[in-house]
């Protein structure tokens, strides 16, 4: 392959060869994801979803996406945005799990009856 | 008048192609921010009412979303060669793939929307009413409406640019050789991306 990705198929046959291979895998890895969602696996079954998941986005990211081409521009570009998804998640989570439990919204269920009539007392 | 694929501020095609493609990136990574927002909620709260999220994940329908995936991957299938068979200048191929991608994308939002019915019927529209009993369970629709709804709005946006793509190599009045396909194409296995995320959150946890 060709440093600047300028050796792209040029035959029909060629184009669909490469890009059945993708799909197949793709769809293969839908299969699998599904038949694990049924396995119980505690905990894991969400950090195997979601590593299928991103197993299947890199295939298209790369091979549909064409960034397996060296581009250094569009690979930085494409990958930049997860830098701050990691801050967001890291920043957000860092405030979620570490809050004393009564100020966690779980910790106070909703009231379902009428609010009580704003006293004297209660107004502050 | 023949129409020409390289355009004025560029000096050769494969700047073009590279602007195109650059531009296109930096627009997908403000979408990746748009989509990473609304996923971070739902880890939030998913977080806090893991049983009442899990619960309520296993009342969406397993087998509209794991066919809507298909469909879904098999539309960047066709999406991929139609970009690769317009720059290798095989108008039938490209013009093949692209209406194979549109009906693709049509058939995941009739999918979707034979799904919505049934969500409805079944009473799984969050406020008064709501089928549920865990108050979380409310959350978690609301993320499922919410995410399936904004997807579906790129999915139909797509499908425009998809459409508007074929009319304009079928009346020729855009060269092959344009980026746009490329282009184009990318958008769509972004989305095509996003479901992929989609489908284990909101369809696949708490099967087990």
């Amino acid at each position: 392959m060709s440093g600047l990705g300028e050796a792209a198929p040029t035959g029909a046959a060629a184009i669909w060869r490469g890009r059945l291979a993708v799909w197949a895998a793709l769809l293969a890895l839908l299969g699998a994801t599904l038949a694990l969602a049924y396995v119980p696996l505690g905990r894991f079954g969400l950090v195997v979803a979601l590593g299928i998941a991103a197993a299947k986005a890199l295939l298209v990211v790369l091979l549909f996406m064409h960034l397996r081409k060296p581009d250094p521009l569009l690979r930085l570009t494409a990958f930049a945005s997860l830098v701050f998804v990691a801050f967001l998640l890291t920043l957000t989570f860092a405030d979620v799990l570490t809050r004393a439990a009564p100020t966690q919204p779980g910790t106070v269920l909703p009231r379902s009856g009428p609010d009580l009539p704003a006293t004297g007392q209660r107004a502050f | 008048m023949p129409a020409t694929a390289l355009r004025k501020p560029w000096r050769s095609l494969r700047r073009q192609r590279e602007a195109a493609g650059f531009g296109l990136w930096v627009f997908l990574g403000s979408e990746v921010m748009f989509f990473a927002c609304a996923l971070t909620g739902y880890a939030v709260y998913r977080t806090l009412w893991n049983a009442d999220f899990l619960a309520a994940a296993r009342e969406t329908n397993v087998v509209y979303g794991t066919l809507n995936t298909a469909i879904l991957l098999t539309s960047s299938l066709t999406m991929a060669v139609a970009a690769e068979g317009a720059r290798a200048g095989l108008r039938r191929l490209t013009l093949a793939c692209l209406a194979a991608t549109i009906a693709f994308g049509l058939a995941f939002l009739v999918v979707k929307g034979f799904e919505y019915r049934e969500d409805i019927e079944r009473h799984l529209l969050p406020g008064p009413g709501f089928a549920l009993p865990a108050p979380a369970a409310q959350i978690f629709f609301a993320f499922y409406w919410l995410l399936t709804g904004v997807h579906a709005l790129h999915m139909t946006i797509g499908l425009g640019v998809t459409a508007t793509l074929l009319w304009q190599a079928w009346r020729r009045s855009r060269p092959l050789r344009s980026p746009a396909f490329e282009v184009a194409g990318l958008y769509w296995h972004f989305v095509d991306i996003v479901w992929i995320f989609l489908y284990p959150l909101l369809y696949l946890a708490g099967r087990a």
